[in-house]
């Protein structure tokens, strides 16, 4: 389609324009990064309310519930991933546009992540400081849930992707992306309850970085597949 | 060679081609899971530490090897249908996810009822192959999920064969990585050097059932395959012709 010498702008140009224009409309409606964080916050609370205020528990599950808390935060922000350029028709300008779609999809992952993964990581200390999780192992405990969160945005637009048409879209994408995030959610809690034990935690940060590679060159082009699919 | 994939993919070839195989793989299942239950339910010695309560393995080790195979047939075809566009191969993705969603389910429900006398629990978070199946079971149905929810037949195929390649990718993952949490599970016994650690009176029967149950599970794909086809292609001609014969004369 494109004329043989006319220049269009280059990828990096590509995938900076659409990282720019989801943060612009992030910053025009910030309720969708506040909400995110809110459910984390809210989660993280609800569950000192529901087994006790005994330090000793919460120093055990601490961990698990904090990144139960993120994984469940991601998935709430991932439907509305392609929601609106669905409705509004950018998606198909997206789709047709002469960038690389898988480019354009891994743009979609980077502000997502940025606007939901981001703010996660920065607040998690201070719910952990409430579950009296030792202070050397909050370092851990963000490194852990930025590759975590990384990994999360990638794989989580397969299944944004995926299920952008249809109706009944909300719940199957809990149904089609927790499975598979689940070795995220193992390493990295695990690591974190490593961490506060006083243990090893280079495996378990190796892993996660790992899978976040893995996620980084694959997902971008099952994601690009997919959107095709959904959208023909 | 070329000839014969191309004659298989056509879903007419197929179509009679499957029912002639069916009746096959159906004695045989039946004949070698009849020797298995007989063999390894009487026969076998029980186990000096486990007892009589070994002889489940008959079933479960069957049940857990088709749930895998079932997952790879149906991530193998679902990459064939999605490159090389062979609606055929689409058709056996959809037949082989209900089968291995249920083998998957046989394998939990008979782990889970070893597990009662052995371990004195009915389900134990800290056994990564127990755990792992349960993961295998969701990815199961979130594909099933996936292609209900999606009205158009080619874009339901498609989109969940998308689906389970990322989910074939992620399967070694998910084992090593609940593996790596814990383990509590009986090491392999079949699959290992130095050949099978079992009994022979206990292990010819076991593989007597893993091979009838493979082929049950063979029987029974081809024949979800071949009403599938025949759902899909109902409107082509020669699915008329052959309901209604007289009226296909016409």
């Amino acid at each position: 389609m494109a004329v043989e010498d006319s220049k269009g702008p280059s990828l990096m140009q590509g995938l900076q324009a659409i990282v720019r224009r989801d943060l612009l409309l992030a910053w025009k409606r910030p309720g969708d990064i506040l909400n995110p964080l809110f459910f984390f916050a809210m989660v993280a609370t609800l569950f000192p309310l529901a087994v006790g205020p005994s330090p000793e528990q919460l120093a055990v599950s601490g961990p698990g519930v904090l990144w139960v808390a993120a994984l469940l935060a991601a998935l709430l922000s991932l439907n509305s991933l392609y929601l609106s350029d669905y409705d509004d028709g950018s998606l198909d300008q997206i789709i047709t546009s002469p960038q690389p779609l898988p480019l354009l999809a891994l743009g979609k992952s980077i502000s997502h992540w940025l606007l939901s993964g981001l703010p996660l990581v920065i607040v998690s200390p201070l719910l952990a400081m409430t579950f009296r999780m030792p202070t050397d192992t909050l370092g851990v405990l963000m490194v852990t849930l930025m590759l975590g969160t990384i990994s999360l945005s990638l794989l989580g637009s397969i299944g944004a992707a995926l299920t952008v048409g249809l109706n009944r879209g909300n719940a199957l994408l809990s149904l089609l992306i927790l499975p598979l995030a689940m070795p995220v959610l193992i390493f990295g809690a695990r690591t974190v309850s490593l961490a506060a034990a006083d243990d090893a935690v280079a495996a378990g940060i190796y892993f996660l970085a790992a899978y976040c590679m893995l996620a980084l060159s694959f997902a971008p082009f099952a994601t690009a597949a997919a959107l095709k699919i959904s959208n023909e | 060679m070329w000839k014969f994939v191309h004659q298989l993919a056509s879903p007419p070839h197929f179509y009679e081609l499957a029912a002639k195989f069916i009746p096959w793989f159906a004695v045989f299942a039946l004949a070698l899971i009849a020797y298995g239950t007989v063999a390894g339910l009487f026969l076998a010695p029980a186990d000096y530490q486990q007892g009589d309560a070994f002889r489940i393995i008959y079933v479960h080790v069957p049940a857990a090897y088709l749930s895998m195979l079932a997952y790879s047939i149906m991530a193998i075809s679902a990459g064939v249908g999605l490159i090389w566009r062979m609606k055929l191969a689409h058709a056996v993705a959809a037949g082989a996810a209900p089968l291995g969603a249920w083998f998957t389910f046989l394998a939990l429900a008979t782990g889970s009822i070893w597990g009662r006398p052995m371990w004195g629990t009915w389900w134990e978070w800290g056994d990564p192959r127990l755990t792992s199946e349960l993961i295998m079971l969701f990815l199961y149905f979130g594909y099933m999920a996936l292609r209900a929810a999606i009205d158009d037949t080619t874009k339901a195929d498609r989109a969940s064969a998308v689906l389970a390649l990322v989910g074939a990718v992620n399967i070694p993952i998910i084992h090593f990585s609940v593996e790596w949490w814990s383990s509590l599970h009986q090491g392999p016994t079949l699959v290992r050097e130095g050949g099978p650690a079992i009994e022979p009176a206990m292990l010819y029967p076991l593989l007597a059932m893993i091979l009838g149950f493979s082929l049950l599970f063979g029987a029974m794909l081809l024949a979800r395959v071949r009403t599938e086809v025949l759902h899909r292609e109902r409107r082509a001609r020669w699915v008329r012709n052959l309901l209604m014969p007289s009226e296909g004369s016409l």
